[in-house]
């Protein structure tokens, strides 16, 4: 490892820009002629749309254009789709209601899209918004996934009867019965997880702009995958082909899965382009986040862990009803599917496991991946039902843990994952030493004294990363590929610039993957140039969620860096008339081992290009594509402890200590590994304590704003400690797992094991707020 | 419309703004310092923290037109030209930003919360005191550090390097 290779806590490239305010969010673009959208939404969760009069907004000063979801479907734009296809028990498909970008007839969800109104100001569009009237036949809406499927709830989509829109098992029925019918004890359980908004800091926001003499668009865009966006919006929404659109995600604040998929605003901005003739820019304002952001999780889960007398698990039986919203989002169907049921063997031995998922239609706003994407709905299953099992039987949640965990790989879950590779005690070990778990009970005694309560609290979670291969995932209903591609290109000079269907949005690209070529080329950083988030740059990608960059995006790369090493290597050979296989390249020359004969990188990279003396047959130039399709996922794991104290008094929980021990395999940056880390941790310790969207029974969403949505504050939270242990994947060049998901996939249950730990009640609800810590206490004192 | 006179990191700057042009806006639009950014619209965020007469101030809780007359430094003219100002620099070394959106509104905040302890931070006033601004990326645990290691930087007597924000 040089100072800025693999493993060197480098300081990141990026920074320069975002320190001095230089960066180039959507946002902060300007196109000549430029002018301004806002979107006409919805009041109501469920109505009928009766009449749409724009006359009186067109009127009104600075107005361009007032476009509604009729003109829309006459211009052939399509309905909004979900990609991965999911197959109920019975073997029929998923039932996808219509979605259309500008909805004409029917409204599911406040907040919904009814009419662009296109103007010179913001102010402009947006008082020509409020002069818009539509006339609306209000309906009866749900709101709640566990009262949609119930006689007499609305019927929303008419493709799917009873709001049912997969009945979808995993696993053995038969064998998980037939485990339980052998078991001494079975733990039960009701679980909801709550739903949540990503909230990333930069709102969404969407720039069309149509070149009438090229015929040609452009659409600068918040997304965490552009190049997926510009397949989607050419392939099912009508936009234009593919050669016509050129989609730029260029500095993107945060993504955490809700930018990942196509939104209306996108495809509407680029359609009412070309309609009015002048370049669109909408951006989002919070509230409108709030409402029409893919929201995330909203399980309720029942279930069942069988036991035998020696308190090893026998089985597990899940129930999961999961509320996707009002319409199926682009990856909608796979977060509770794919991503849920498949990691519900934890950590551990589990030889028959039987889960059930019903996805549900309601009218609330979409609900698709949000950082962890289904792991950490089935961490906070398995890690509740581990903690309460070793309340159950009076034992050490650790020790329970230990005797169940897997311990050889690889290891075949009965739920289709196959783990490569993982220490599951070593990092139970690790946080149980740095919390100094032994010295728990004195601390606990020390807090009673002071009137507190103080409680412990852990969870062993396991995730899986880089979802891959493709042909796998096509079999399970992806609509894509989840490779990756990386174009390496060496300058004439020496410099090189990396093209990656990667896309960073916070993440540190720029860079951890110079630091690759850095580590083996030795090329300095500063002459290392990520390019990424353009589709007329990078010629295809699927960009970055699912902690898949550094396993999949960073592994082609690799890919690529090996082409180019062989040639680089073939060059210099004929150069120093030496054997190809005798040159190493060594503190940036390429040399003959075991000589002084060497050509530096740079005379290798001209030679290449001046092409007068290269080897015979060998094309001029010297750059390389690979694709890289992952052989499996990989399996990130680790162990966190959680310990609070309670103030019996109000309710309020102080979090003492958080203690994190990963497993992430390889590591290219500490430094920014530990930040993703800390990330994750504030994100689920939020939802665990601070986060949950509420509406009401009408369909209104009461927490629109920061001032009702509590977002975790510096204040709410301690300084981390964070520790990673390395069993590498087997799977993939660099031995790399993934870190972008793990705090808040493993998180949640271990603040809410350590509460329930130190209030002595188990039911309790997430958000832990104050009030909900107050009742549980009064519940368990007065009864 | 009204007619809009300030300092803007050390020139002077006028221009036209509606009656109800928030001092963001018209940072970002009329003045393309972008550096300054809008997070939500109830002023809970901080991404869009500016100094104004010496002071941070949420920019879009303040109208254009009240900030006429003023001195307003924006992220943009923090840096001593080439050399980053220490907090820049902090949060650079102790890898304080992701994503870089709550960044700029977070060092204006760090500044001015450092010039008003010269006494020195510790991490509960710095928790505290980060109340009016949200970042979704780091967990505040780098930018806590960051701060802190500003904030010592700071008091060790380079005032006459570091130019301190107006």
């Amino acid at each position: 490892m040089g100072i800025e290779g693999v493993g060197a806590r480098v300081a990141r490239k990026e920074d320069k820009r975002f320190i001095t305010g230089a960066g180039r969010y959507v946002d902060d673009m300007v196109v000549p002629g430029m002018k301004h959208a806002a979107f006409v939404r919805s009041p109501h969760a469920h109505a009928q749309i009766k009449k749409i009069d724009v006359k009186k907004a067109q009127a009104m000063p600075g107005v361009i254009g007032v476009l509604t979801g009729k003109e829309l479907k006459a211009d052939g734009i399509g309905n909004l789709i979900c990609g991965w296809m999911i197959h109920s028990k019975d073997g029929s498909p998923m039932k996808m209601g219509a979605w259309s970008p500008l909805a004409f007839d029917r409204v599911r969800y406040v907040g919904d899209a009814v009419v662009i109104v296109v103007a010179e100001t913001k102010g402009q569009a947006r008082d020509a918004a409020e002069a818009v009237e539509i006339t609306y036949k209000e309906l009866k809406a749900v709101v709640d996934a566990s009262k949609a499927m119930d006689k007499g709830a609305p019927q929303i989509h008419p493709e799917a009867d009873n709001n049912l829109i997969f009945d979808w098992d995993i696993g053995n029925a038969d064998e998980t019965a037939a485990a339980f019918r052998k078991a001494a004890h079975v733990v039960k359980m009701d679980i909801i997880n709550n739903r949540l908004v990503p909230n990333a800091m930069e709102p969404r926001a969407a720039l069309g702009h149509y070149d009438k003499a090229e015929d040609h668009y452009t659409c600068w865009t918040t997304s965490q995958n552009p190049h997926v966006a510009r397949l989607v919006m050419s392939a099912f929404y009508n936009v234009a082909p593919e050669n016509k659109l050129r989609v730029i995600a260029p500095d993107v604040g945060g993504g955490f899965g809700s930018k990942i998929y196509i939104y209306p605003e996108e495809i509407v901005c680029l359609w009412a382009s070309k309609k009015t003739g002048v370049p669109v820019k909408w951006v989002a304002d919070r509230t409108e986040s709030f409402l029409t952001d893919a929201h995330g999780r909203d399980h309720h889960t029942h279930a069942e862990m069988a036991f035998d007398s020696d308190h090893k698990i026998l089985g597990l039986k899940v129930e999961t009803k999961a509320n996707l919203g009002a319409y199926m989002s682009l990856f909608s169907s796979a977060t509770p599917t794919y991503l849920y049921a498949t990691l519900l063997s934890g950590q551990y031995n589990i030889p028959a496991i039987h889960a059930n998922v019903k996805a549900i239609y309601t009218n609330t706003a979409p609900v698709d991946a949000y950082r962890g994407a289904g792991r950490p709905e089935a961490t906070f299953v398995m890690e509740r039902m581990m903690e309460t099992a070793a309340r159950q039987f009076g034992v050490s949640p650790a020790e329970l843990r230990r005797k169940n965990f897997i311990t050889s790989f690889p290891h075949q879950t009965p739920v289709i994952m196959c783990y490569d590779a993982g220490d599951y005690a070593a990092s139970l070990d690790a946080a149980m030493k740095a919390s100094d778990y032994a010295g728990f009970a004195k601390r606990k005694a020390a807090a009673a004294k002071k009137g507190l309560l103080r409680g412990i609290g852990m969870s062993c979670y396991i995730e899986a990363c880089g979802i891959a291969p493709s042909a796998a995932v096509g079999s399970l209903g992806a609509g894509v590929g989840l490779w990756e591609s990386a174009e390496v290109r060496v300058n004439a000079v020496g410099t090189i610039e990396v093209l990656t269907g990667s896309h960073s949005h916070g993440q540190g690209h720029e860079t951890t993957f110079a630091q690759l070529v850095n580590e083996r080329f030795g090329v300095p950083l500063d002459s290392v140039s990520i390019v990424h988030g353009d589709t007329d740059k990078v010629q295809m990608g699927m960009g970055t969620y699912g902690s898949r960059s550094g396993a999949v995006g960073m592994s082609a790369i690799v890919k690529a860096l090996d082409k180019v090493e062989a040639k680089a290597k073939k060059i210099a050979a004929h150069l120093l008339e030496a054997d190809e296989g005798d040159i190493i390249i060594e503190n940036g020359a390429l040399k003959v081992a075991g000589t002084d004969k060497n050509v530096p990188w740079f005379q290798m990279a001209l030679a290449a290009y001046t092409a007068h003396n290269l080897p015979g047959g060998m094309e001029p130039g010297l750059k390389e594509t690979a694709f890289y399709d992952p052989s499996n996922f990989t399996f990130p794991a680790g162990c966190y402890i959680c310990e609070v104290e309670v103030d019996p008094e109000t309710g309020m929980t102080e979090i003492i200590q958080f203690v994190a021990a990963d497993d992430f395999g390889n590591i290219i940056n500490p430094m920014i590994v530990e930040g993703q880390v800390h990330g994750g941790l504030a994100q689920g310790i939020g939802q665990a304590l601070l986060e949950g969207a509420h509406y009401d029974n009408g369909g209104q969403l009461l927490t629109a704003s920061f001032m009702d949505y509590t977002m975790p504050r510096a204040g709410d939270l301690p300084s981390f400690k964070v520790s990673t242990s390395n069993t590498p994947c087997p799977g993939n060049p660099l031995g790399i797992k993934g870190c972008g998901e793990a705090g808040a996939i493993g998180s949640p249950p271990a603040v809410i094991n350590a509460i329930t730990d130190a209030i002595g009640s188990n039911d309790l609800a997430m958000p832990a707020s104050p009030s909900t810590v107050w009742a549980a206490i009064r519940a368990t004192t007065k009864h | 419309m009204s007619d809009v006179s300030l300092m803007v990191n050390g020139k002077r700057v006028s221009g036209a703004a509606e009656d109800r042009t928030l001092l963001v806006h018209f940072l970002r639009e009329n003045l393309g310092l972008t550096g300054t950014h809008v997070g939500c619209d109830t002023s809970q965020c901080g991404a869009c923290v500016v100094h104004v007469d010496g002071k941070a101030v949420k920019s879009c809780s303040m109208l254009a037109v009240q900030a006429s007359g003023s001195t307003v430094v924006t992220i943009e003219g923090l840096a001593n030209g080439a050399d980053l100002h220490p907090v820049q620099a902090a949060f650079k070394e102790h890898h304080g930003l992701q994503c870089g959106f709550c960044t700029p509104g977070m060092i204006m905040t760090a500044t001015d919360m450092i010039n008003r302890h010269p006494e020195g931070l510790d991490e509960a006033t710095v928790r505290t005191e980060l109340e009016g601004n949200i970042c979704r990326c780091t967990g505040y645990h780098n930018i806590v550090k960051a701060i802190l290691a500003a904030s010592k930087t700071m008091s060790k007597g380079s005032k006459g390097k570091a130019r301190q924000a107006a």
